[in-house]
């Protein structure tokens, strides 16, 4: 295995110093929400999550679809690795909605679009991680995960939209908002440059964090290949 | 097959596209006869499908309390809840079979396209699963005195079965390769056709509830939307999921 790369050495540091200018931004730049408070700054982390965790399956479908293009057995790593960071932030983005719905929406969970398909979400992939923990062909492997990574990202939207014809509740900050939706506000320029910094910086710890574990990825895969050689 | 001196000929014509479709058409139906076939003689696929199902509803009598006012709100549930799972027992019946008798290596020799062999296995479950349906409906309406032959119902039916088989076929073809097979398709189907049963369900219930046509056609335009997506995704990925 190569030594780590410098670039890399460069995004890391780069990430730690944009999380650590992001958290002080959401603390101290950031202006306090007049009516929901301080709770109200867990937005920024929130919606920076799920969009990391979005672009996480996003990466592992593409992958799958280019891994089955190809046959590099390279890009069905950079698929494990997208969906492992992808389940992980999506957490964390399930997390922190509970704990901001919780003063909000007087409840941890309610079973809103948003929230439905973000469960769901996690099921797929729970899924896939158990679609490639039963088979010991490396192939084989690749290609099913490959095909139920492209498979799944495909329900995602029509889930969203079938759970979206029920009545939503969930504020969408971004664009317009349905009637009926609770905890809603308007961003003022500094709560909007903040947010895009977290997102800027949580895409940056993406990147960091697929670039790291392809890595892992490639010296699992020595590994097993040593293995193999005693045998 | 009675009819293999036709498939070669069909072959042996100079390929211009009547004849490809022809026996592309050829091949498939060869699939589903063979798979009619062999469920006549043995008929143990659809008698647990069957027997199952009624299983699950008589458990939802149970557990639900089945009087007059709550059926009109869950008929459509429970009828969904039972096909999904009599359904995820055909389909894994159905790929099991192939894996297990050598029967997945057979069919992949012959020489036609890897899809004909792919919708071959999607129609044979459909059908399976529409003769389940078939039969659980006029039980359904019986047991519990209920109407459910109304033509938006069966259409909402049929839309939902296609989608659902559409994907599983797919799907179920990928778990039977697998070690913890028989665990694993429900796994791998339920979160992916949630689409599926949200819209049937819905879909339904508006039917049978004779709620205003306008308020059900989106449940529709999903269903048909879905079943588009995923059979034309099915199609295109077939051929890594059989590949040695």
């Amino acid at each position: 295995m190569e030594s780590k790369p410098a670039i890399l050495k460069i995004l890391d540091g780069l990430t730690v110093i944009l999380l650590v200018v992001a958290t002080g931004l959401v603390f101290f730049y950031a202006p306090e929400e007049a009516v929901m408070g301080q709770v109200q700054r867990v937005f920024y982390f929130h919606v920076a999550a799920g969009w990391v965790g979005m672009l996480g399956f996003l990466v592992a479908a593409v992958a799958g679809i280019i891994y089955l293009r190809s046959g590099r057995h390279n890009w069905d790593i950079v698929g494990l690795s997208a969906v492992e960071i992808g389940m992980i932030f999506a957490f964390i983005n399930i997390v922190t909605g509970s704990i901001w719905a919780r003063p909000i929406w007087n409840t941890w969970w309610t079973w809103d679009p948003r929230l439905t398909t973000a469960t769901i979400m996690e099921l797929i992939y729970a899924a896939y991680l158990m679609l490639r923990q039963g088979i010991e062909d490396a192939d084989r492997r690749a290609r099913f995960g490959a095909v139920y990574a492209i498979v799944g990202f495909l329900s995602v939207p029509l889930t969203f939209f079938s759970a979206r014809l029920f009545r939503t509740i969930h504020p969408v900050v971004i664009g317009t908002n349905q009637p009926g939706a609770e905890g809603s506000f308007d961003m003022t320029p500094r709560m909007l440059q903040t947010f895009l910094f977290s997102l800027l910086t949580f895409t940056f710890i993406f990147a960091d964090l697929l670039w790291h574990r392809i890595r892992l990825g490639k010296l699992a895969e020595k590994v097993e290949q040593l293995k193999l050689r005693e045998v | 097959m009675p009819d293999t001196p036709g498939a070669s000929l069909s072959r042996a014509i100079p390929a211009n596209g009547n004849s490809i479709l022809y026996g592309y058409w050829r091949a498939l139906s060869a699939v589903v006869w063979k798979d009619l076939a062999a469920e006549l003689r043995s008929r143990e696929l659809l008698s647990s499908m069957l027997v199952f199902a009624l299983l699950v509803i008589l458990i939802f009598n149970f557990a639900l309390e089945l009087d007059a006012k709550a059926r009109a709100n869950v008929t459509s549930g429970v009828l969904w809840v039972t096909f999904t799972f009599a359904g995820t027992l055909g389909l894994n019946r159905s790929m099991a079979v192939e894996k297990d008798r050598g029967c997945l290596d057979g069919l992949l020799l012959a020489p036609v396209d890897r899809s004909a062999i792919y919708f071959g296995k999607a129609l044979g479950n459909l059908i399976f699963m529409l003769v389940v349906e078939a039969i659980v409906l006029p039980v359904y309406s019986v047991l519990y005195n209920t109407n459910l032959f109304l033509p938006g119902l069966l259409l909402i039916i049929l839309l939902g079965s296609i989608g659902y088989v559409a994907v599983g076929t797919l799907l179920a073809s990928m778990a039977v390769q697998t070690r913890t097979r028989d665990v694993l398709l429900p796994i791998l189907l339920f979160p992916v056709v949630i689409p599926v049963v949200i819209a049937a369900v819905k879909g339904s219930s508006g039917f049978l509830q004779a709620i205003p046509m306008d308020e059900i056609m989106p449940w529709i335009n999903l269903l048909v939307v879905y079943d588009v997506i995923f059979t034309a995704v099915a199609f295109m990925v077939f051929d890594y999921v059989v590949e040695e």
